[in-house]
């Protein structure tokens, strides 16, 4: 059990088309061992939901960079929550104000939110380590 | 019977994708669940869709999955990426065509990579296939890898299997050539607005007349997938080699080598098991691996002297399989 | 420029030079440029020996154009400065352009939100949580009248970027100038309409190409017999170096682009010369200096000389590429923001350095959020201070005759013409977006961009080296979430007070038009004029030509 394979769901939700992030830790994490499973862009939150939940993934990762993350992220952690996936590692990326990823992650909307200039290697260490800690693996 | 199973037969999507994932991470608990839902398969119908990439398999999935869904017939969709040899790690990027039906709750599509199977399948896609069949789907798409030469496993899987080529480039007798005219039991040119669509075509026919088979001509359909140009032809012709493999007895045929090969591999499978636990127990295998490094030792007398060591009835045989 | 016996003895020199580095020290980091370009240590005449400085570089205004499009390029008129903005509802974004032109900025460029980049309307449940976020929300005319309000648009110049929908917006532009009183013969400016790289980089896409294809030649007819003074495309090459390509592959996929927007042109019987001098670029301005000055020579340089000899062109005009440039919103750092303002000035003195006839600043928090009133002005106050306190504008193409800058011109050059070759050979830049080539091209320097980075072989100031550590103490831009609500009621009270039988009729005609293929400009401008929004053209559309899907590459 313990060297599973880590299933990710990397999505674009919203109407933006910037995919060079998603893109490039899509590759990143699939270097670091991890299946990764793309949307493609402009989905919304019930696409981005119904297939965490058709692939059942450990991680789900959101991009976005059009500044609706305060309204895609907490209806997203909302429809995971209805839909039983409460337990998913939930991953923000973008162009996010730091006052907006605070909001996020203490209000429990987020696990953790990464901006622009981020390493893939702190994203998939983030990944291995909640992988690590999580009960049951 | 498990939690797990009784959701899966009364509709839980989740519990469909869970099981899955049992199957696919080769859980301890994996061959119960398998014998439980076993009594409730078979009745889904199984179509393989292989190919060279960027011929356009999943954009054909998505039309078909359109044309199957305007007929009310619930679909699975199953879809193999290659897995990285180096990092264990895979992109499943099949899906992205298909997310408009990605709501449909009569849709269930499932991302996999092969994790180390080199035949154009993952190495669990047998079992998910079970798992979408006692779902209630009536119908399961299976795409392949479609690295074009090795794409073997889907017959030995799929009720029909089509091959998907493109006019472009003029791999098209390649492809052919590398032995996927033996598995088609039906031919998709896509992108046929391109050029070059004709000489494809001729390629194909002239190589089906060479063929012995006089039981079932695998046709030939042009479509433009992007478009929606030749689906439903698509569809007609696959329902068409459906109703010939019901008719002639192929499919019972077909169905009854598949349990044989599915029962020989269980059973090897579980000597196999055996013999490794009873090694494990008995020998102390890495010294002799040691020795025959050195070359005190050679591998075929080692193996020999092995086997003759192993107690095959021993105490450990009273768990049962 | 030098005979033969001269190199030779500058080859004799050289080898004695490079004797001398043999005991040298070189610096660790690799000396390439940052598309990965590796770059000499000395540029002499033997890199440049065969120029011939008729036929490579000529005179400004000249053919083949490598130094600049204008005879007397800055010393008649200074570049357009001109600052992408736009956000909130159109109210806010006029009050926005109002203030710019107070400022001193030159022409407008409006930015719009993610809604109408993609053809949805505020009310539609896709635009969710991202009306006027990104850029104004314009969901009718009624918007573009509030947008423009108290600006002349007989004097102003405006650029706006706008794709997948250009047609609609921009008859939308066209109708607020009739409301004014300014006919189209004098209205000008810019549309990006630059489908072919929205399905290679920028993704923002909603037509399948074909019929997209056929509404730019529907613009490019349209205009040059009514709206003479408009740039009906700007080919960008902006958005393909920010989804991560190179310097190069900027350079030869825009140049494709553009050569497949003449072919377009040409194949639905236009003659090159009534189309081709309203087509205009847009580049990238990235943070490696010289590369990027070299990029440009070489672009006009390609330019002149195809439009000259593959596609027959005669009038002048046709072979002048003039460009628009932004600099590299990619380089921007969210790490101390404070230091993009001098990225962002080392990369208009390059933009400037290469020619262009316009340009956009960054603002050094575009990487947090849209940029404060503050960060516009300083991000303006560079392109003033470069024009009018460093000298740079007072002689043309100064860098021309570096050996460096004109063997790197030359590479461009040869660079591109690979790239021309790999795309013909895949049949052209349709099928070859089709085959995914572009976006795995681009995906993949993306990536090893990245790895650079992560590794630090590539240095980036605050990010992996030099880090202050501190969290950025700036201001930050906060759309009010009020903005979509009241959008949303002017939209609803627009249905309400409208003729919806006249807007029927329109989209009827508007689609037998779209089947039978005549010119839809007249039909979408009755649209426009009737009142009907962005979402329901854009639906009609797509009920004739259908919706693009991506194509899935890493």
């Amino acid at each position: 059990m313990e060297d599973r394979t880590i299933r990710v769901l990397v999505a674009k939700p919203g109407l933006d088309g910037h995919d060079r992030g998603v893109k490039v830790v899509a590759r990143g994490l699939r270097d670091a061992g991890m299946e990764v499973i793309y949307t493609g862009l402009h989905q919304t939150p019930q696409q981005v939901v119904e297939t965490a939940l058709q692939e059942d993934v450990d991680v789900v990762g959101l991009s976005i960079l059009s500044g609706a993350h305060m309204t895609l992220v907490p209806r997203i952690k909302e429809m995971l929550k209805e839909n039983g996936l409460d337990d998913v590692l939930l991953l923000v990326g973008g162009i996010i104000p730091e006052e907006d990823a605070e909001k996020l992650t203490s209000e429990g909307h987020a696990d953790r939110v990464f901006t622009p200039g981020e390493p893939l290697k702190k994203i998939t260490a983030c990944i291995f380590d909640w992988f690590k800690a999580k009960p049951g693996s | 019977m498990q939690q797990l199973v009784e959701d899966l037969l009364a509709g839980n999507r989740r519990a469909a994708a869970r099981l899955i994932s049992k199957v696919e991470n080769d859980e301890p608990e994996k061959r119960e669940l398998l014998q439980e839902i076993f009594p409730c398969t078979g009745n889904a119908y199984v179509i393989g869709v292989t190919g060279a990439p960027g011929s356009g398999k999943s954009s054909l999935v998505d039309c078909l999955l359109q044309q199957m869904r305007s007929e009310n017939l619930k679909v699975g969709v199953i879809g193999v990426d290659p897995t990285s040899p180096f990092s264990g790690g895979a992109i499943l990027g099949d899906r992205i065509r298909m997310q408009d039906h990605a709501l449909d709750q009569d849709v269930f599509i499932r991302s996999m990579g092969t994790r180390g199977s080199l035949g154009g399948l993952a190495r669990a896609t047998r079992e998910a296939i079970q798992v979408l069949d006692a779902f209630g789907k009536n119908i399961i798409l299976v795409e392949t890898v479609g690295v074009g030469q090795s794409e073997v496993d889907i017959v030995k899987t799929a009720d029909s299997t089509m091959v998907v080529l493109t006019p472009a480039g003029g791999d098209s007798v390649q492809t052919i050539k590398a032995g996927i005219m033996e598995i088609a039991d039906l031919f998709v040119v896509n992108k046929a607005d391109f050029p070059g669509t004709e000489r494809t075509l001729t390629e194909i026919n002239m190589m089906l007349d060479m063929k012995e088979d006089d039981r079932w001509r695998p046709p030939v359909v042009r479509t433009v997938s992007v478009r929606g140009e030749g689906i439903e032809e698509v569809w007609n012709s696959l329902q068409e080699h459906r109703r010939f493999m019901e008719e002639s007895g192929r499919l019972l045929e077909i169905r009854r080598e598949r349990v044989r090969r599915e029962l020989t591999e269980q059973v090897e499978y579980l000597v196999k098991n055996r013999i490794w636990d009873r090694v494990k127990e008995q020998i102390e295998f890495d010294s002799l691996v040691e020795k025959i490094v050195l070359r005190h030792r050679d591998p075929y007398s080692a193996a020999y002297e092995l086997l003759e060591k192993i107690d095959f009835y021993g105490e450990a045989d009273k768990e049962g399989g | 420029m030098f005979d033969r016996e001269q190199l030779e003895r500058i080859s004799e020199l050289k080898e004695m030079w490079e004797k001398e580095l043999e005991d040298l020290k070189e610096r660790e980091q690799p000396a390439e440029t940052v598309s990965g370009q590796p770059i000499k240590m000395l540029y002499t005449p033997l890199d440049t020996g065969a120029l011939d400085y008729e036929t490579e570089l000529g005179f400004p205004g000249r053919y083949p154009y490598t130094r600049g499009v204008q005879p007397n390029m800055y010393r008649g008129r200074l570049w357009t400065m001109r600052q992408f903005s736009g956000f909130g509802d159109a109210y806010d974004s006029n009050r926005r352009y109002r203030y710019l032109l107070e400022q001193g900025q030159t022409g407008l460029s409006v930015a719009f939100d993610m809604p109408t980049l993609m053809g949805y309307d505020s009310d539609s449940d896709r635009s969710i949580g991202e009306v006027g976020r990104c850029g104004v929300a314009v969901d009718s005319l009624k918007d573009m009248e509030i947008l423009f309000d108290q600006i002349p648009l007989d004097q102003v110049t405006t650029s706006m970027t706008i794709n997948g929908p250009a047609a609609i917006l921009w008859c939308m532009y066209l109708a607020t100038a009739e409301k004014q009183g300014v006919s189209l013969d004098r209205v000008g400016g810019t549309i990006q309409n630059d489908i072919l790289k929205e399905y290679t980089a920028q993704k923002s896409w909603i037509f399948p190409p074909e019929p997209s294809m056929r509404l730019i030649t529907d613009i490019f007819a349209f205009a040059s017999d009514h709206v003479p003074k408009w740039n009906t495309i700007s080919i960008s090459g902006y958005h393909i170096r920010e989804a991560g390509s190179t310097a190069v592959q900027e350079l030869a996929f825009t140049l494709a682009d553009g050569f497949a927007y003449v072919e377009a042109g040409i194949n639905a019987g236009l003659d090159v010369d009534r189309f081709a001098p309203r087509l205009s670029f847009f580049f990238n301005s990235h943070s490696d200096f010289f590369e990027e000055v070299c990029k440009y020579r070489a672009a006009r340089r390609i330019w002149a000389r195809r439009m000259k000899e593959k596609y027959g062109a005669k009038d002048s005009r046709s072979l002048k590429m003039r460009f628009h440039t932004q600099t590299a919103g990619c380089s921007l750092t969210a790490q101390d923001p404070e230091n993009n303002i001098v990225r962002t000035a080392y990369e208009a003195l390059s933009a400037v350095l290469g020619g262009t006839q316009s340009l956009h600043t960054n603002s050094m928090d575009e990487v947090l959020a849209l940029p404060t009133e503050k960060a516009v002005k300083i991000a303006l106050r560079t392109q003033q201070i470069l024009a009018y306190e460093t000298g740079v504008a007072n002689t043309i193409d100064p860098l021309a005759g570096s050996y460096f800058v004109e063997a790197m011109t030359d590479k461009m050059e040869a660079g591109a013409e690979e790239y021309f070759q790999k795309i013909d050979d895949l049949g052209g830049v349709l099928p070859a977006i089709d085959h995914g080539f572009f976006q795995q091209e681009i995906a993949d320097a993306a990536y090893e961009y990245q790895k650079a980075v992560d590794r630090g072989d590539r240095i980036v100031v605050g990010v992996n080296r030099y880090c202050s550590g501190e969290a950025p103490e700036i201001e930050i831009l906060k759309i009010d979430p009020e903005v979509e609500r009241k959008q949303l009621e002017r939209l609803q009270r627009l249905k309400e007070e409208r003729d919806g039988n006249r807007v029927s009729a329109c989209l009827e005609e508007l689609k037998r038009c779209a089947v039978s293929g005549e010119n839809l400009i007249p039909k979408i401008l009755e649209a426009v004029r009737a009142y009907a929004t962005e979402g329901e053209i854009t639906a009609a559309l797509k009920e004739v030509f259908g919706e693009y899907k991506e194509k899935p590459l890493f």
